[in-house]
């Protein structure tokens, strides 16, 4: 029993930070109908950010490592960084095929993908790179055997902020009502003076900055950066937003939890070799099952 | 005020619109008639900017309109009440009306426009916190007229307010326009309902095929025998 709630505990870590970055998948496709299959590359270039800056404060000689607030400071900029990034995917990628049919924007989705790993190799080169350690781990809860480390409680406690975060935008300000109007009716939206365009720009900066701080969390426990880390995390969060019915933004909260936790559960009682498998099984099973997702709407398609 | 000069307007491979000019005064309604798939909805399409114009010009008061973004036109003092109300069924009664209001500054002139709005149609202010789309088909219609008021528009586009309403929600909207139009707003109101829409508009255009083939005085379009035997069911 023990061990089975330190397994969720783990799991609930992990899909915490699935969480993060299934909300800009979901986000995206609530506004454009598209599948940002860059997004996973947005959240490897959002750890490169925070990587880069940790190092750039490390040798400017503040005491990266020792204080948190470096760490919260690594995170905000790795933010603004992959928001700029996802800003301008958008503008020059996507805008231009604003009309186009939605086949090929999901194409240039995935070229756009393989161009932030290839530039990430060019400029970054192939080699893993380390963070430095950014909080240094110790215990700050056991319950009999069950513990939670210090890592583990900022990476939650810092995505249910963040999630709670996005609620209070897209429910209580006047560019989240607009964005919810865009997702609903685009036409619509526009005849009420609301700025299309910067209400696409709004959502992928939000999505962006999101995914850059899962990955600047992730980097508190799995320190290695390469150019190729954002495309299984970007897998699984996609999936999560799947099963949580993608357009929906409780629902991409819900389905990065299950997936984390499923992910940590084959592992522990099944076998490592599983753990990327459980993932495509848990889609096949959505898709056969419940195609709209947990919290899915059906779909109808507008003509 | 709002003047369209010589509008063409592809819709697609078809040609919907085919050099259509014509005027809305100040405080003016004006009626366009004609059947389905004459282009009327296109034209108001294109006023809002929704769509582009292959050649020609729409101006308010002598501002070029026609390359602008749709919230810009809306800026500019042209709201459209589209064809099907598209009310935001997913979103309260209120979250509706902010953001018909969406251009204007301050949330306290959104207070205040919110306020007007719900004076016109007290049904919606018992609705408020109602989804959208729990309300009825004249609910909807009021919603979507009251979200179009909110940005406080020069000129309203009307796209078939009419449609699917029972005759005497009907009537309703139809004096609720004319008030609204009472109290200096420009109309330029699309109806199937030729009876209707002449009968408080100043002039109307007759649209056929994407051209105006007559343009006049309401009542002599009331008058006229062909108006009468084509659009009036006579």
């Amino acid at each position: 029993m023990q061990e089975f709630l330190q397994q969720l505990v783990n799991g609930l870590v992990w899909g915490s930070a699935y969480a993060l970055i299934a909300l800009g998948y979901t986000m995206v496709y609530g506004i454009l109908r598209l599948i940002n299959f860059a997004h996973g590359d947005v959240y490897m270039m959002g750890a490169y950010s925070a990587l880069f800056i940790s190092g750039w404060l490390t040798a400017a000689g503040a005491p990266v490592a020792h204080s948190p607030v470096w760490a919260m400071v690594a995170m905000l900029g790795a933010m603004a960084a992959a928001g700029l990034l996802g800003f301008f995917i958008e503008r020059l990628a996507y805008r231009p095929l604003r009309t186009a049919p939605r086949l090929t924007l999901l194409i240039t989705a995935i070229g756009v993908s393989l161009f932030l790993q290839n530039i990430a190799q060019l400029a970054f080169g192939s080699e893993p790179r380390s963070f430095p350690e950014l909080i240094a781990s110790s215990t700050i809860l056991q319950v009999g055997s069950v513990t939670l480390s210090n890592q583990q409680a900022i990476i939650i406690a810092v995505s249910v902020i963040l999630a709670l975060a996005l609620q209070v935008i897209v429910h209580r300000t006047s560019i989240g009502r607009a964005m919810r109007a865009v997702s609903y009716d685009r036409e619509a939206a526009a005849l009420m003076g609301i700025s299309v365009n910067r209400v696409i720009s709004f959502t992928f900066v939000l999505g962006s900055a999101l995914a850059a701080a899962a990955a600047t969390l992730i980097a508190l426990n799995n320190p290695l950066v390469t150019p190729t880390m954002g495309v299984q995390p970007g897998l699984k969060a996609f999936v999560a937003a799947v099963l949580g019915g993608i357009g929906n933004i409780y629902g991409a909260m819900a389905g990065g939890l299950v997936m984390g936790v499923a992910e940590v559960m084959i592992v522990g009682y099944g076998s490592s070799g599983y753990r990327d498998g459980i993932v495509f099984a848990i889609l096949i099973i959505v898709l056969l099952v419940r195609p709209t997702g947990l919290f899915g709407s059906p779909v109808t398609e507008r003509a | 005020m709002l003047r369209i000069n010589d509008l063409h307007v592809y819709y697609g491979a078809i040609y919907a619109v085919r050099g259509v000019t014509l005027e809305v005064g100040p405080s003016e309604i004006v009626t366009l008639i004609g059947s389905n798939g004459a282009g009327k909805s296109t034209i108001l399409r294109t006023i809002s900017g929704l769509q582009r114009p292959r050649s020609g010009s729409i101006t308010l008061n002598g501002t070029e309109l026609t390359r602008m973004e749709p919230d810009a036109i809306v800026r500019a003092g042209v709201c459209q009440v589209p064809e099907g109300r598209h009310v935001f069924a997913n979103l309260t009664v209120r979250e509706n009306l902010e953001l018909g209001g969406y251009t204007l500054a301050r949330p306290s002139d959104r207070q205040e426009a919110i306020e007007r709005v719900l004076e016109r149609f007290p049904r919606l202010r018992e609705r408020l916190k109602q989804y959208a789309g729990t309300l009825s088909g004249g609910e909807q219609q009021m919603l979507a007229i009251g979200r179009a008021l909110m940005a406080r528009p020069r000129v309203l586009l009307l796209d078939e307010p009419s449609l699917g309403l029972a005759p005497q929600l009907v009537h309703d909207i139809f004096a609720i326009i004319r008030e609204i139009n009472q109290q200096g707003t420009a109309v330029l109101l699309v109806e199937q309902n030729a009876h209707m829409a002449l009968g408080i508009a100043a002039r109307g255009y007759v649209l056929e095929t994407g051209s105006v083939v007559l343009a006049d005085a309401a009542h002599n379009l009331l008058n006229n025998p062909e108006v009468r035997r084509a659009y009036l069911g006579e």
